[in-house]
């Protein structure tokens, strides 16, 4: 049987990830995926914030002290890098639907746009975050 | 077999519920960006965010509705994106159907979370 021979080319391995080099663009969709994810399980404590910030002036209060602890500060420092990325990466997406910017070279440029937004308004948010600024 | 049957003459045949999920995916993914702009321009053209001030923000009611029919789309959008996520790494069927439905559960359970929220204030 010839097919016994033939090499097989299927999905690659969990254990294939650490040798694959992903191009920047795959950067941007992998992450947009995990960042899908992220909101999706953080989704509880979204509506706990907007809960408590709404529901009386006490809570409010409760609130602003319960955001001052480190971890709190971090959940929602995860929760806006995830909001940015998936933004970006998803009007991405969007100009890509209508076929623009698909070549090799603007696909990268835009990759890298998503980058250059989410990331240092990430960085702001850090830094408003653990009161730098 | 047609010879030439991409793009725009493409056959499409089946259920449809492909396109429909990727259609309602992107319509979703437009009302919460819209909608994010909105919000941000009236948190930041707020003089301060107190109490009285957020508040006063969701007690219009159509900025309530549109925050509800942001919601839904959220819902619906992370149906699609999630269930994705599932059926492309989850392969035991028993599973897979119990995460799907699991996640259908808990973003139903969401949205009545969200009206109660919404119309508390």
């Amino acid at each position: 049987m010839p097919e016994a021979n033939r090499p097989q080319f299927r999905n690659i391995h969990v254990s294939d990830l650490a040798s694959y080099r992903l191009p920047l663009a795959g950067f941007v969709s992998i992450l947009h995926r995990i960042s899908g994810l992220l909101l999706f399980v953080l989704l509880p404590f979204i509506l706990y914030l907007l809960d408590s910030s709404l529901r009386s002036s006490g809570t409010f209060l409760y609130l602003q002290e319960f955001v001052k602890n480190p971890l709190v500060k971090l959940m929602i420092l995860a929760l806006s890098w995830a909001y940015l990325h998936h933004f970006c990466a998803g009007v991405r997406h969007l100009f890509m639907d209508r076929h623009l910017g698909l070549d090799k070279h603007s696909a990268k440029n835009s990759a890298v746009g998503v980058f250059v937004v989410s990331i240092p308004l990430a960085g702001l948010i850090a830094l408003k975050l653990f009161g730098v600024i | 077999m047609a010879e030439n049957n991409i793009g725009p003459k493409r056959l499409v045949v089946g259920a449809h519920y492909g396109l429909r999920d990727w259609l309602a995916q992107r319509v979703t993914a437009i009302i919460m960006a819209v909608y994010t702009l909105i919000l941000l321009v009236r948190f930041l053209l707020a003089k301060n965010i107190s109490y009285e001030g957020w508040v006063g923000i969701f007690s219009e009611q159509w900025f309530r509705l549109a925050t509800l029919v942001v919601f839904l789309a959220l819902f619906y959008h992370a149906w699609v994106g999630v269930r994705d996520i599932w059926m492309d790494y989850i392969k035991p069927v028993a599973l897979r159907l119990f995460l799907q439905v699991a996640t259908i559960v808990w973003l139903v359970a969401c949205a009545f979370w969200a009206v109660q929220i919404l119309w508390r204030v």
